[in-house]
């Protein structure tokens, strides 16, 4: 479960968050939207524990994620917006992960086959020298492959191309676990199938909140 | 394989691939290689000759390009990682700041440490090929001022890294300090000097707080302490410093510094925002 309590976030004098309370449960699935600079990212980067509130709190199953940073970060996978252009190659992205995360590699290149990435060959190449869609496939997969109980995406569709787009969803659904699931996205009437929550939020508050 | 182990050791993989590395490989090895060339073991400058004297051209230059090497290169991939997310995605990993931080400092030092060593040690074998006769006192010691100049240098570079956040800004810090500890100390602490304000103690103690000072005085601290190449600050000091001690200090405080700075560095990398 992930609880947040009156949680706001300044940069400076600026408000990107504004005294949220939010809760999302075990089956949730929620589309979160909202135009840019509505403070999806900073509630994000709050709940993975890279930004320090500077009012309220964030718990994940009753923790904290800045104090227990291990304990939550093992339970969350992630999927950021723009995939960043790391330098390891494949091969020793695939050897972090596995060892942080105790996921066998295996898992890894099944999900990157079901994604249709074409990862063999590669293995040896530098992460950033791949095509825009490859790395948001590869990072697709690793996150598939940790099962993680709470998953964050940060629009992950977007740069992939609508083959992938099918596959991807086609996953998700496969994967029928009871957890969270977080999805920041433009395009609901994609994820109308997968969500069954909707959060909008404008101006660092959140303005709707709605199943469906 | 530990995760402290695993950071450093990816870190090492990924900067030997990397073009600066190439360089900076390159730079310090082609330096021994020019020395040799250019005949300078052959030569008999100032009363010392043969791979002395290669070591100590070698290590003169050294003090002064390889600290902004080191600022440069580690501020650069540390808040570069940060501008281009790269931090943001390896962070959302259950790995603990401590082991990713320090893994980071493992790995970095074995980068720049490693090459201007066996540089050095390149120099050596080049030498009994040759047939000169080996000064282990001075290898011994520029060993260890190179380990303690990286050190010192990596603590700064980590502590700027976490600090300052872009790496424009960085960059430029680095620089300034830099340029900060090799010149402008000196020519403040001489003009002092001259305008007879402080006690000449008080000044000698000042200049040692520089690690890059204390590194220039240890490196000609083993040639004869009446020699002309020495400035007044470096005479001052061998005079009335006992070697041995000297030297202990000229290793163990530029050290200490540096872990000094990067264990502060991870105060701040903890207690602020990651990203
Ligand atoms: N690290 C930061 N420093 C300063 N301002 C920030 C930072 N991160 C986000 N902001 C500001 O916070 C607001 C919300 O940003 P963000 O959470 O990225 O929005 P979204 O992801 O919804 O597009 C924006 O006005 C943005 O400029
Ligand atoms: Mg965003």
């Amino acid at each position: 479960m992930i609880q947040i309590e009156n949680l706001t976030k300044k940069f400076g004098n600026a408000i990107s968050l504004d005294a949220i309370n939010l809760k999302i449960q075990s089956g949730d699935c929620v589309a979160l939207m909202g135009p840019n600079g509505a403070g999806k990212t900073t509630l994000i980067r709050l709940i993975l524990g890279y930004y320090h509130p500077t009012n309220g709190q964030v718990l994940i199953n009753g923790k904290n994620p800045i104090k227990e940073r291990v304990d939550v970060l093992q339970n969350i996978s992630f999927v950021p917006q723009l995939p960043p252009p790391i330098k390891l190659s494949l091969e020793e992205l695939i050897a972090y992960v596995c060892k942080s995360t105790q996921v066998q590699k295996e898992k890894i290149l099944h999900f990157a086959q079901e994604m249709e990435l074409d990862i063999e060959p590669n293995l040896k190449k530098s992460f950033f020298k791949l095509s825009g869609g490859m790395k948001q496939k590869m990072l697709i997969a690793i996150s598939l492959a940790r099962r993680g109980e709470i998953i964050i995406y940060d629009e992950p569709t977007a740069n992939l191309d609508p083959k992938a787009r099918d596959n991807f969803h086609r996953l998700l659904q496969t994967q029928n676990h009871p957890n969270i699931s977080l999805f920041v996205t433009h395009r609901i009437d994609e994820m109308r199938d997968i969500v069954n929550r909707q959060i909008y939020m404008d101006l660092g508050k959140i303005i709707n909140d709605e199943k469906i | 394989m530990n995760n402290l182990f695993l950071i450093a050791f990816l870190d090492v993989k990924e900067s030997i691939r990397a073009k600066w590395f190439l360089i900076y490989t390159i730079v310090f090895g082609g330096l021994i290689a020019l020395f040799f060339i250019a005949g300078v073991t052959e030569s008999q400058v100032m009363g010392f000759s043969g791979l002395s004297r290669l070591l100590l051209m070698y290590i003169q230059v050294t003090i002064v390009i390889l600290p902004i090497f080191i600022l440069i290169t580690t501020v650069r991939s540390i808040s570069g990682d940060r501008d281009n997310h790269i931090l943001e995605y390896m962070l959302s990993f259950p790995i603990s700041l401590h082991h990713y931080y320090w893994g980071k400092v493992i790995g970095r030092f074995a980068t720049v440490f490693l090459p201007v060593l066996f540089a050095m040690i390149l120099a050596l074998f080049i030498g009994l090929f040759k047939g000169s006769g080996i000064p282990w006192n001075i290898f011994i010691l520029y060993s260890g001022l190179l380990f303690a100049l990286c050190s010192s240098f990596l603590g700064i570079a980590f502590l700027i890294s976490s600090i300052v956040k872009s790496s424009e800004i960085a960059l430029g810090f680095s620089f300034f300090i830099w340029i900060f500890l090799l010149a402008f100390i000196d020519i403040a602490l001489i003009s002092l000097m001259m305008q007879n304000r402080l006690s000449e103690e008080l000044i000698i103690g000042i200049s040692l707080i520089n690690p890059m000072e204390v590194f220039r005085v240890a490196a000609i601290s083993l040639f004869d302490p009446q020699l002309t190449v020495m400035g007044p600050v470096a005479y001052y000091i061998l005079d009335n410093i006992a070697l041995p001690l000297f030297i202990l200090f000229s290793i163990a405080y530029p050290t200490l510094v540096g872990v000094l700075f990067a264990f502060l560095g991870f105060k701040i990398f903890k207690k602020t925002d990651l990203v």
